[in-house]
């Protein structure tokens, strides 16, 4: 049933110059969902974005995007989609307010002056209305993409990276406001890069180089990743972190502040490696893994791999 | 293709403004868009020495006996004229020069050898299209020789007297349109078509891959707006500057050059029309299939060149090759070129130029088609 996810394809595929970059993903996300996309960098996120709003042809795949053939009806999808780039692409000479009337008069509203001045009182954009778009400093460049974006009521938003370069509570409100529209029945693809956004999403993906590696809501996708973590506390971790990573079984050892993590993705060679030092200075805990954990992890199970 | 049905009048108008905008921001190129016009037209005010020939001549030929054709003989032997038609009337030959047809019309009067040999000195008369002077001069001055020379071998033994010193004809030359032969008055007029197509041209090759290197098209193509709203709303805002240009340049032609405006001005104004928008197309089309903006740039220069060459802006349009004058008959420059020496200079009405507008249109809905069929509404 079409109807009952907002986005539903199938095995989409994008090769540039016979480098597939995008390979056979497969995607469901429900209305009113906040879909979390993560990947490393290159890993085809972008790619995956704009085929669905129809500005790169999918090379194979099908489905359907708010209930539109994803191949076919681009045209009628774009109209009921906010997409923001990764990359500020509204005219840097043309003030906040002309850009977001330019967007309006794009999607053909009725009443754009309301529409306009609402989207710029909703985003706290009205000290800066005036200001040319290029001028913006990139944190306020961000919100009025988000603001652009918003401006025609889309069903569907499509947010690439939105938050790069964003203050921490300008990062807070910009996801309230997710979150807040969300519960509206909006749904959102977000690609990030940040762990504490992540685990904000409904569900996450994750890409890596093409492929479509886990999905799943944030505890299915780290009960997925089969990553035991310990917790150490104490003395001289730096010099214990440093012997760990030479050891089998050791994955990962990574200070967080007075915390070392120290994770692997088979846990009876972890407990072999970690033996030795368990009767030293520190304390010793079995932690449940974090995203960034299983992400890393992910990440260079991924490129062992490539490189393989 | 189902791009018409969706024409969204707003979305135009959005487009319309959002150039305007942009337009007035961009200082520099606002100012080249009035400076280029003002430069090239103090620059250029000089006349290029050329010296064609084969123009094209028709004859009205009234003369039942043999000297008018041997005289005829001597014209062609000179290489300056090529003789295509004989006419039967003097409107004919009026008709025949104000159409552009030819450059010369000659007449021998009837009984032009009994009079020749009477010694009467009949008057031969040669009308002359001296809207461009360079065209016609060279070849007006080589018939001063003929006086003398034409009938050499004809008036032999007791007629030889007749090859005096003076000759035993005259010729009446009559340049119309241009009577003064000022060689001003037929550049400047050109130089209005050079000035819109240079300037159109590269104001509108830069519109789309300005679009894609700022990385804006991404969010352009991202918005439901079809092709066809794109272009043409790229191309409106223009037409204006286009009309500020012409109307600078007619300023100055009429004022400091003199040149004067024998036909309708808004005649002109409305053939102009045609002729910006074919160059706005051109350039936009060029827009849809260059890569950057240094391609647009290269491919306008594509198009300066054999539009100053061969449109009959630097050298005679009559006087240049077959091949050369078929490339010419494409550009929209070349029927511009005569529209606006004909308003101007002859004072040339609608029936007359009508005739040159159609190849005009021709080349702006080409060159739109094109257009809107290049143009990639994805980013691969
Ligand atoms: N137009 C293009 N032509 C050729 N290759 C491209 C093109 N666009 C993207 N690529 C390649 O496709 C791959 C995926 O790029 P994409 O931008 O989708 O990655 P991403 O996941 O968005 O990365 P990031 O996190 O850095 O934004 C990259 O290797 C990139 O070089
Ligand atoms: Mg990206």
């Amino acid at each position: 049933m079409a109807d009952d996810f907002a986005i539903d394809v199938k095995g989409m595929t994008k090769r540039f110059d016979k480098r597939t970059v995008v390979n056979n993903i497969d995607l469901q996300v429900r209305p009113g969902e906040i879909y979390g996309f993560l990947g490393p960098n290159g890993s085809g996120k972008t790619t995956f974005i704009r085929m669905l709003c129809g500005l790169l042809r999918a090379d194979a795949g099908s489905g359907t995007c708010l209930g539109y053939d994803v191949i076919k009806e681009s045209a009628l999808i774009k109209t009921q989609v906010g997409y923001m780039t990764q990359r500020f692409s509204f005219y840097e000479d043309l003030s906040v307010t002309e850009n977001l009337d330019f967007v309006a008069r794009m999607y053909g509203m009725k009443d754009r002056a309301q529409a306009v001045q609402k989207s710029i009182e909703q985003l706290g954009l009205s000290r800066s209305e005036k200001q040319l778009a290029g001028e913006l400093s990139g944190g306020w460049k961000q919100r009025m993409a988000l603001a652009a974006c918003l401006i025609h009521q889309p069903k569907l938003l499509l947010l690439d990276e939105p938050t790069a370069g964003v203050d921490p509570k300008a990062r807070r409100d910009f996801w309230e406001q997710i979150q807040l529209l969300a519960a509206k029945g909006l749904t959102f693809l977000v690609t990030t890069h940040y762990m504490d956004e992540a685990e904000r999403c409904h569900r996450l993906a994750y890409i890596s180089y093409g492929d479509l590696l886990i999905h799943g809501t944030v505890a299915e996708v780290i009960a997925h990743a089969g990553l035991t973590t310990w917790s150490v506390h104490g003395p001289d971790l730096i010099q214990l972190a440093e012997k760990l990573r030479q050891k089998p079984g050791v994955e990962q050892a990574v200070i967080f502040g007075s915390k070392l993590h120290v994770s692997g993705a088979d846990s009876a060679a972890l407990e072999q490696a970690i033996a030795p030092f368990r009767a030293g200075p520190q304390q010793w805990e079995k932690v449940p893994s974090g995203l960034e954990e299983v992400f890393i992890h992910l990440m260079e199970k991924s490129t062992a791999q490539d490189s393989s | 293709m189902n791009w018409l049905p969706q024409f969204s009048l707003e979305r135009f108008k959005g487009i319309i403004l959002k150039e305007f905008i942009q337009m007035r921001r961009d200082r520099l190129t606002f100012a080249m868009m009035l400076g280029i016009p003002l430069l090239q037209l103090i620059l250029f005010g000089y006349a290029i020495n050329v010296n064609p020939r084969h123009l094209p001549v028709d004859v009205i030929l009234a003369d039942k006996g043999p000297l008018g054709r041997s005289i005829l003989y001597a014209f062609k032997n000179t290489s300056y004229f090529d003789f295509i038609r004989q006419l039967n009337s003097d409107e004919e030959g009026r008709e025949a020069l104000n159409q552009g047809d030819v450059t010369f019309v000659i007449s021998i009067p009837p009984n032009f050898s009994r009079d020749l040999v009477r010694g009467d000195k009949p008057v031969i008369l040669v009308e002359a299209d001296a809207t461009d002077p360079v065209a016609t001069g060279y070849a007006l001055s080589s018939l001063s020789g003929l006086l003398t020379s034409a009938l050499q071998n004809d008036l032999k033994g007791p007629l030889a007297y007749l090859n005096g010193a003076s000759g035993p004809f005259d010729l009446q030359v009559h340049p119309l349109y241009n009577p003064e032969i000022n060689t001003q008055y037929n550049i400047v007029p050109g130089l209005m078509g050079v000035i819109l197509t240079m300037t159109m041209i590269m104001i509108t090759g830069l519109a789309i891959t300005r679009e894609r290197e700022r990385g804006t098209m991404e969010n352009l193509l991202s918005m439901p707006t079809r092709p066809l709203e794109v272009l043409v709303g790229k191309i409106t805002p223009y037409i204006f500057v286009g009309y500020v240009q012409l109307s600078l340049i007619l300023i100055m032609a009429h004022f400091l050059f003199g040149v004067p405006i024998l036909g309708s001005i808004v005649l002109l104004y409305a053939a102009a029309f045609v002729f910006i928008v074919a160059n706005l197309a051109l350039g936009i089309m060029f827009s849809t299939i260059a890569e950057n903006q240094l391609q647009a740039m290269q491919m306008s220069f594509f198009v300066f060149l054999p539009s100053i060459l061969l449109s009959g802006y630097l050298f005679p349009f009559r006087g240049m090759p077959l091949w050369a004058q078929a490339v010419g008959e494409v550009l929209p420059l070349t029927h511009f070129l005569r529209i606006a020496r004909g308003i101007l200079l002859k004072g040339n009405g609608i029936s007359e130029i009508a005739p040159e507008i159609w190849p005009i249109a021709l080349f702006a809905v080409v060159a739109l088609t094109i257009g809107i069929t290049r143009y990639r509404q994805t980013l691969d």
